[in-house]
């Protein structure tokens, strides 16, 4: 008998998952607990010395946590995943094991506005220097390559603008670094894109968005590729080198192919401390088990709502990459056949009035600063996620002044589309 | 025999069937990746032989170091051998001179030799390469799950309660081959380029 490949609605509700060993019970049980007994001394000596695998400390890792780590690790097909408290956390906890004070990363232009904040001012408070390229300019990529480059970022799909990344391209001038590529695939989810396929290294996701898929949990997750061999030249001393906090074990050497995921965990989380909840996890966990249903319907949504959009007289531009015509349709063909996601930007004529007058007169679309929601929601960028880019930023970012974003939730069409009508007229 | 990616039911029929492992490079040294394998497959109930001439006269869990294959003196199952790829085939040629011939031949992750492995096949005997047991038994048992580890299995079977020293069932649904495609595809890639 040869092994079958189960679908993604299959891992998507399975993997990770299976009935409590002590009372059968069928859902993940909420292991709401700090702590784990041990068996005894030599039990705990094996568990603190990553001799054996087991539980510890929620701080270190958790059985609900750990079902939502395998999970996603098998939907985005990696070896191993590690959640974390957030998406913030998950990025910090990456670049924690790469960079040393001095070293550099390569961060796509279009990012999440948080993410540009975090990678300007809190990294290079630690040192870690940024240098921004532009993703619809792969040469840029090439361009900022340094001795000191130890990564490179990017997004699936861009958040504010929707845009579609050539992953495949970027994944090629990080191989010829000798860098991982880093992927926030936060807004693609594995259901429509999977980074790893197409090259990326580690895939890092905010699981408040369409994972998680109700607006109703904080968390983020770093998923191993299993693909990067962090021992080459000697780079990334956190997987190659002897590790003084556990008597001198070299991570690569001692975990192969998921070594990343637990340098992230028993050297990033356990130091850093960003540990999510049980609760959070099992929230996610629930909302993770319909994705591949409402990811669809998001899509759909969001590409009638973009229809409706372009053809309406008050809009000047609508940045969809499922409408024909858009300049990322192509890659959205190759990257995201099934949809072009739910988030995306429109401009008005009406210029920056226009936009805080849209997001006042809407009535079912939430005016909030989040994305990936059962919920539509609404935000006028240049007035509150990105208002702290200079006005260049802001523009460059996919933020200008005339600009709404949308991030599309799973109610019914005709009644968004109405919404967003009454408030166009009003 | 493809060794760029192995098949669960391969992988499986070998953990369940083995019952002794001489293990070639060992070390007593209780952070070196050989010591956990060894502590780890003891304690999961192999008949576990630490093989190292640089430490005769010690023990590795009650068990005395012997300094070759020869020197076991009694027939083993399985060779796992932890040494760097280089120095695969002197090992591989001493398995086979024993008599009986071990079943399986084990090259730690990291360590691939493929013209040890053709000749060991040759002779009837089964080779994982670059590949470790502690982390393949925790995976196929989904003990590993703990890690964050894709077990790349599943099961709606209530799970074995873990204690120290029990087998768990390696007898789970497994989801195509022995890790994601993505692994393999650079493992073959740096193999190709080493
Ligand atoms: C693409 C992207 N990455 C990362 C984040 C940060 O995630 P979190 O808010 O969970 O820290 C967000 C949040 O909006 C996001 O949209």
């Amino acid at each position: 008998m040869t092994d079958r490949l189960p679908g993604f609605a299959t891992l998507a509700v399975h993997a990770g998952a299976q009935p409590d060993p002590t009372t059968g019970a069928r859902a993940t049980p909420i292991y709401q607990t700090t702590s784990f007994v041990f068996n005894d001394a030599d039990h705990a000596a094996s568990l603190f010395g990553l001799q054996a695998f087991g539980n510890i400390y929620t701080r270190i890792g958790n059985p609900t946590n750990a079902v939502l780590e395998e999970r996603v690790a098998a939907l985005e097909g990696g070896t191993a995943a590690l959640a974390v408290a957030s998406g913030h956390a998950a990025q910090l906890v990456v670049l924690q094991q790469l960079l040393r004070p001095g070293d550099e990363i390569i961060a796509a232009r279009k990012l999440y506005g948080g993410s540009i904040n975090q990678f300007t001012h809190a990294f290079k408070a630690f040192g870690w220097n940024v240098a921004w390229a532009d993703p619809d300019e792969i040469s840029t990529f090439e361009r900022a390559v340094t001795p000191h480059t130890k990564a490179i970022f990017i997004e699936s799909i861009a958040n504010p603008a929707g845009s579609i990344t050539d992953i495949e391209a970027i994944a090629a001038v990080a191989r010829k670094a000798g860098v991982p590529l880093i992927v926030d695939n936060t807004l693609a989810t594995p259901y429509l894109i999977k980074p790893i396929d197409h090259g990326a290294d580690i895939v890092v996701h905010s699981l408040t968005k369409f994972l998680g898929g109700h607006g109703n949990s904080l968390g983020g997750i770093i998923v191993d590729a299993g693909t990067f061999d962090w021992s080459r030249d000697n780079k990334y001393p956190m997987l190659s080198e002897p590790r003084p906090e556990y008597h001198g074990i070299k991570i690569q050497e001692t975990f192969g192919n998921f070594a990343f995921a637990i340098a992230c965990r028993v050297l990033g989380l356990r130091d850093l401390g960003p540990a999510l909840s049980p609760f959070n996890a099992f929230m996610i966990l629930t909302g993770i088990e319909t994705l591949p249903l409402r990811m669809q319907k998001h899509c759909d949504n969001a590409k009638a709502i973009a229809e409706f959009l372009a053809g309406h007289p008050a809009v000047s531009a609508v940045n969809y990459p499922g409408l024909p015509g858009d300049r990322y349709n192509n890659l959205q063909r190759k990257y995201a056949p099934k949809g072009a996601g739910a988030v995306f930007t429109f401009s008005l004529k009406g210029g920056y009035d226009a936009g805080v007058n849209l997001v006042s007169n809407l009535k079912l679309f939430s005016h909030l600063a989040n994305v990936g929601d059962t919920r539509s929601l609404v935000i006028h960028p240049a007035s509150t996620t990105h208002s702290q880019l200079d006005d260049d930023a802001k523009v460059r970012s996919g933020a200008g002044p005339d600009v709404v974003r949308l991030s599309i939730g799973i109610e019914d069409k005709e009644d968004l589309i109405a919404d967003l009508e009454q408030a166009l007229d009003a | 025999m493809n060794h760029d990616a192995y098949d669960d039911n391969y992988i499986r029929s070998i953990l369940n069937n083995v019952k002794s492992i001489a293990m070639v490079g060992a070390s007593p040294v209780n952070v070196r990746p050989s010591y956990f394998a060894f502590k780890y497959l003891a304690q999961r109930g192999y008949d576990m032989i630490p093989v190292n001439p640089g430490h005769v006269g010690k023990t590795l869990m009650g068990k005395p170091f012997v300094a070759s294959l020869a020197d076991i003196g009694r027939p083993i199952d399985m060779v796992d051998i932890f040494r760097n790829s280089s120095h695969i085939m002197p090992v591989v040629d001493e398995a086979l001179a024993l008599t009986p011939p071990p079943k399986v031949i084990w090259m730690q992750l990291g360590a691939r030799d493929d013209a040890a492995a053709e000749k060991a096949e040759a002779a009837g005997l089964k080779v994982v390469m670059n590949r470790c047991p502690k982390i393949e038994y925790g995976r196929l048992s989904s003990e590993i799950s703990w890690m964050g580890v894709n077990s790349r299995t599943l099961s709606s079977k209530r799970a074995p309660i873990p204690t120290q020293g029990m087998r768990l069932s390696l007898n789970r649904t497994s989801l195509g081959g022995g890790q994601t495609a993505a692994s393999d595809r650079a493992a073959k890639n740096k193999s190709e380029t080493s």
